[in-house]
């Protein structure tokens, strides 16, 4: 076994397999760029080597700079994770050619996946069963209307040179064909030059099932059975589970079969998936991913097998540690994705520093994969992913109930996240009966995407006892314990309250509160509470209302709250009822950056006068534009940046004056 | 420290009798506050917010910082007076935060005469500036008032402490570098043009607040001038053209915001001058106060059972407890604060009040505040007494109360009777703040006391002419006086004419004091050791 590996990424990936190298006594080299200097897998290595600057082209993605890294480090093998250089050909031959071991696929493994119709072609050639369809040369309407005849319908018409939508027609019924193949060779040949086109069998409600494969440089291939990655938004998984629901022993065995038919007509070692998309009983070979893929946790919570550790055995040249017949599935596994974005807004990337950060403990069930701690910055630069969450249960319906808790007691501020997205998958009675499809999520946008309903009374008690809790102003060195500074609002002979103004989007109610000792009652629009709480040593709150105890906890920044309670978080802003928008004047015309990025254009000149939604620039974000518009009308005073400069969140890029 | 322990038996009918009778007069004191809390009445309030105004005591909320307490003077001033008809005598007076700042804060009500000033409402003002000179409180005044009551002029103009006063405080403070500010909510007519006119800086609300010397009728009958209240001394006036004000704001709530703002830049901090100590509450709930009070006066009661609901812990370092045992002194911490307790435990012999003036001594030494605990129906008497000198003990005593340099807090618990009330620090003694309990009672003496004095001055008189008097004609002349004592008396009558700061449940006293304690810290305090060459401490 080796004494040292280097890992040749970041995030939640390296932790992971820093956890593994370190359980099996083996020292680890992290590397890092710039911006993770401070990150935690380069905390929580043996050692970490700087690569570059931040982008990962000049770091994470810098082969000889790897190389160099490992060699300096006297790494015996690198690790690649998943993304950056774990399925570069090149980079698995520079390992080689520096006497280092590429802890993955040989190189001509990968290349034969890396093309994805020659991967195909060799598929075909080794059985694998494919997507039926015609990808021939000859376009006459006989041979297309044979073709499609034997594909069956419906059928999708693609152009072959396409792409964008441009020429594709989904066909129904053989009579639709004729029409269908004109307007979609019409469409092909003024978009593309080009009126070839291909068919396939059009799949209405496929799902994504893939094997997990492993094979040794011994000629053993296996497989750990399936995962079913069908919850995705856009390609992106969100969801993946594993067993697949509904998958009985038969199909588990072909598919298996199929899996380690593709691995071993690749010449396949190590850890392989192999995706297929199904449809009712069939299934069809996609690609093959040459890498531990993300989800794998799920599939070592059902079989108690350590990848990594495999992986690490079989780059050392051992055995699989296991064979085929030893593999059992015991219980079910299903792991969601939490990411820095924001679902309301058409899934954008967010990114800023991570305010606060609670996890579920890691016990009953339960495995968080992170790479980030609070404190954290998500930037643009890296994948957002904040953490993968597994649950582990005796079956299904138990570990939805564990990832459900587990989500519940998951807090977060600072991005936004899809957290909410998350929960509401789990509540959907139709993902709970295991009909899941890749459009599952696009079919119930609807519910999915709904904007969060209005705070409970929980919230917003949780919210009003935060702010009766603290201590107002900042406390005087010469009278450090004032009880002026008690949010008591105590009158003499009489209640005292409070009104507390809360907005919640642009809707903003008033709830009077009572300050009590140990507590406080509280008005709320669907009746009064008394509340009694306590403020824990991690600031937590114990509230008590309603007949019922509940933790919860408020984090605040100026006047933006964030509560959690009732394992739901809600983003509250506490109005102050003495600087109404109306009676300042015009907006302050500090147009400030939302987050860091790019700027790609600047539409804005000093002196020029601004509509009320006028574009003033235009910044790139995590590969996502903005357009950045004036919040109200006025005289544009100064421009502060130029295209191609990069900005902090928060930076003033231009100053706006009254109109 | 020493712990007091408790002798109090919770579950005996005494005490149960006890709290039941101070609930009652605690639930008619709460109905009373709830009443002036109330204003002018309904139909006031409702004209005063179709002008889009804010009530006086929402504006005192807006004001001060988010959930802070608001300590109140004279919220039942004016009671059973002018008809009963000037709640709070129409004006909002209290401590309250504003950015941290602890301010005196003085409002006009509206909704009441329109905010016009009745004798006691210029009492009660001029007693709010005494509180901020003597404290060092930036004043606040949210001014909306038509100025003197014409109908009492001659109570409200003409003497030295009567209206002119005001401005006289405004222009001595703003000197001492106590800020004078001015929110012009309303009206501000006449003399009271000079509140924001005498203001270091002043707010007026547009279309709203306004400011003139005579209003519109009095320059139409002067003049013949015809102009609109707006037009002669509106906001735009005076923002615009005469300077009379600095900030112009679009409502009251953009006003207030304002004063908020000019508050937290006065670059003021409070000098440290107390050792102070994170508070701790009392072993013994201080609601357990109302069942300790016996409902006659006269059935003496263990003070130290007071204390121990007062102070931190319940910790006390009692001064001298073998000596002159009617006095109880000794030294505590309130809410962090160290203090110097005088407390009464009967009647002041000469003994007592040798004790008290050493401790008296003791706390200017030291700069500790003073905190008297008045339950006190007078200084023995008797031919032994007077002959072993109890009027030059006493008058130690008195002479130390009278000269202490340290902030000194009176709260009347029991009896405030002759020259007992000067020797624990009565109104005349200038308290930093004075307030009474609801079962407290004050009076040169006591109604018995006097209805004999004078019936047994009578019945001599009468019989020295050889006249004779029944016990019927003896009783028919003592009823009246007696009935005149218990209502004079009493903590209302008091409370109405500003002898006091108001009436408090026993129960709020630790709340009250430590407010009041944090309020005073605004002023330097003045020990032996800051006020250079002088005697030493005398021991009695």
């Amino acid at each position: 076994m080796f004494e040292t590996i280097l890992i040749a990424n970041r995030g939640e990936i390296a932790c992971r397999v820093i956890r593994t190298a370190r359980r099996m006594g083996i020292r680890a080299v992290a590397v890092h760029s710039e911006a993770d200097a401070g990150a935690m897998h380069v905390a929580m290595a043996d050692e970490s080597r700087l690569l570059g600057p931040a982008p990962a082209r000049e770091s994470y993605l810098r082969i000889e700079a790897v190389i160099a890294a490992a060699r300096a480090a006297g790494a015996e093998a690198i690790h690649p994770g998943y993304g950056f250089l774990s399925e570069n050909a090149e980079f698995a031959e520079a390992c080689a050619g520096a006497g280092i071991r590429f802890i993955g696929p040989p190189p001509a493994a990968i290349r034969a996946m890396g093309s994805k119709s020659a991967a195909k072609a060799l598929m075909e050639h080794a059985g694998v069963p494919l997507v039926p369809g015609y990808h021939g040369e000859d376009q006459s309407p006989a041979v297309l209307r044979e073709a499609a005849n034997r594909i069956g319908f419906p059928l999708l018409i693609k152009a072959s040179a396409g792409g964008g939508g441009k020429g594709m027609k989904v066909v129904r019924s053989a009579g639709e064909l004729e029409e269908a193949l004109a307007l979609a060779k019409g469409e092909a040949l003024s978009a593309f030059g080009d009126d070839h086109v291909l068919l396939e069998r059009y799949l209405t409600r496929p799902r994504h099932i893939e094997i997990q494969v492993f094979a040794d440089g011994h000629g053993n291939f296996l497989h750990l059975f399936e995962r079913d990655c069908s919850i995705q938004r856009r390609h992106q998984k969100v969801v993946e589970e594993a067993p697949a629901p509904g998958m009985d022993a038969a199909r588990r065995e072909a598919m298996g079969r199929a899996a380690c038919d593709a691995a071993r007509a690749i010449g396949y070692v190590g850890a392989g998936t192999v995706e297929f998309i199904a449809e009712g009983e069939a299934f069809h070979f996609m690609e093959m991913n040459t890498r531990l893929q993300v989800e794998h946790p799920v599939t070592e919570a059902i079989t108690g097998q350590d990848l990594v550790e495999w992986q690490l055995r079989v780059a050392a040249g051992q055995p699989l540690p296991l064979t085929q017949q030893a593999l059992r599935i015991a219980g079910h596994a299903v792991e969601v994705r939490l990411y820095a974005e924001d679902p309301a807004r058409d899934f954008a990337p967010s990114t800023g520093r991570v305010e606060h950060l609670r996890f579920p403990a890691a016990a009953g069930g339960i495995r968080v994969d992170t790479g980030i701690r609070e404190g954290d910055a998500v930037t643009v630069h890296y994948d957002p992913m904040i953490a993968k969450i597994i649950a582990h249960g005796p079956d299904r319906a138990g570990a939805l109930a564990r990832l459900d808790q587990a989500l519940a007691a998951t807090e977060i501020a600072g991005p936004a996240t899809n957290l909410g997205l998350l929960r509401a998958i789990l509540q959907q009675p139709e993902f709970r009966a295991g009909a899941v499809d890749t459009g599952f999520i696009e079919r119930h946008g609807g519910v999915l995407l709904a904007p969060p309903g209005a705070a409970p009374r929980t919230a917003l008690a949780a919210a009003a006892a935060h702010l009766l809790a603290r201590r107002v102003g900042s406390a005087d060195p010469a009278d450090p314990h004032s009880p002026w500074a008690e949010a008591t609002a105590w009158r003499m002979n009489g209640d005292g309250f409070q009104d507390l103004h809360l907005a919640e989007g642009e809707a903003v109610q008033v709830l009077r509160a009572f300050p009590q000792p140990g507590g406080l009652r509280l008005e709320l629009p669907d009746g009064d509470a008394e509340i009694a709480f306590t403020v824990g040593p991690d600031g937590g709150l114990a509230l008590q209302m309603d007949g019922r105890a509940f933790p919860a906890r408020v984090l605040q920044e100026s006047n933006r709250l964030m509560v959690f309670a009732d394992g739901a978080a809600h983003a509250l802003r506490l109005v102050d009822p003495l600087s109404p928008a109306a009676s300042e004047g015009p907006a302050a015309g500090r147009i400030l950056a939302p987050m860091p990025g790019r700027v790609l254009e600047v539409l804005a000149s000093p002196g020029q006068s601004v509509q009320r939604g006028a574009v003033l620039l235009v910044l790139e974000a995590m590969k996502v534009q903005m357009r950045i518009v004036a919040p109200a009308a006025g005289t544009v005073v100064a421009v502060h940046c130029a295209a191609g400069d990069l900005v902090e969140d928060g930076a003033e890029m231009v100053s706006l004056g009254p109109g | 420290m020493a712990v007091l322990q408790t002798a109090v038996d919770a579950r005996t009918p005494d005490h149960a009798a006890n709290a039941a009778r101070m609930h009652a007069l605690l639930q008619d004191l709460r109905a009373q506050a709830e009443r002036v809390r109330e204003g002018g009445g309904a139909a006031a309030r409702e004209r005063h917010l179709a002008r889009g105004k804010l009530l006086p005591r929402e504006r005192v909320r807006a004001l001060i910082d988010p959930a802070s307490p608001f300590l109140e003077v004279g919220q039942l001033a004016a009671h059973g007076l002018y008809g009963d008809e000037v709640p709070s005598a129409g004006l909002i007076a209290g401590i309250g935060r504003v950015m941290g700042r602890e301010c005196m804060i003085v409002a006009n009500d509206a909704t009441v005469k329109g905010g016009t000033y009745f004798p006691i409402t210029v009492k009660k003002h001029l007693r709010a500036q005494e509180i901020a000179e003597q404290n060092r409180l930036p004043c606040l005044y949210l001014v909306d008032s038509g100025g003197a009551n014409l109908p009492n002029q001659d109570e409200v103009f003409p003497d030295r402490d009567h209206f002119g006063r005001i401005f006289y405080n405004q222009a001595q403070m703003s000197a001492k570098g106590i800020p004078q500010i001015a929110v012009v909510m309303g009206s501000c007519t006449a003399g009271g043009a000079y509140v924001p006119a005498m203001s270091d800086q002043s707010i007026i609300v547009r279309n709203q607040g306004t400011i003139f010397l005579a209003g519109p009728p009095l320059v139409k009958a002067a003049t013949g001038e015809v102009v609109s209240a707006e037009e002669l001394g509106g906001a735009e006036v005076h923002s615009r053209i005469s300077g009379v004000t600095d900030h112009m704001a679009e409502n009251d709530a953009h006003a207030l915001g304002l004063a908020r703002r000019i508050v937290a830049g006065l670059n003021t901090r409070k000098p440290a001058v107390l050792d102070v100590a994170p508070p701790r509450p009392p072993l013994y709930d201080p609601k357990g106060i109302h069942g300790l009070i016996p409902a006659d006066l006269r059935q003496p009661y263990e003070v130290r059972e007071v204390i121990a609901r007062l102070v931190d812990g319940s910790e006390f370092d009692e001064f001298k407890p073998l000596y002159g045992p009617t006095l109880v002194t000794g030294f505590a911490r309130l809410h962090g604060y160290p203090v110097g307790i005088v407390a009464n435990n009967g009647v002041l012999f000469s003994e007592s009040a040798q004790k008290g003036a050493h401790f008296i001594e003791l706390c200017c030494q030291r700069g500790v505040p003073l905190v008297f605990l008045q339950n006190i129906t007078g200084f023995m008497v008797g031919r032994k007494y007077e002959s072993g000198g109890i009027a030059k003990d006493g008058a130690k005593m008195v002479t130390a109360v009278a000269t202490a340099t340290v902030p000194k807090f009176t709260v009347v618990i029991g009896g405030s009777f002759g020259a007992g009330n000067y020797g624990m620090c009565g109104r005349a003694y200038s308290p930093r703040f004075l307030f009474m309990w609801p079962n407290a009672r004050i009076g040169v003496m006591g109604g018995e006391q006097a209805a004999s004095v004078l019936s047994t001055i009578r019945r001599d008189a009468i019989e020295a002419k050889g006249g004779r008097w029944t016990a019927e004609e003896e009783e028919r002349f003592k009823a009246p006086l007696r009935e005149q004592y218990e209502t004079q008396g009493h903590p209302y009558y008091a409370t109405a004419r500003m002898w006091d700061d108001g009436i408090i449940d026993p129960a709020d006293t630790r709340t009250v004091l430590a407010l009041a304690i944090s309020a005073s810290l605004n002023a330097p305090i003045e020990s032996w050791a800051s006020r250079g060459p002088g005697f030493g401490l005398f021991r009695m």
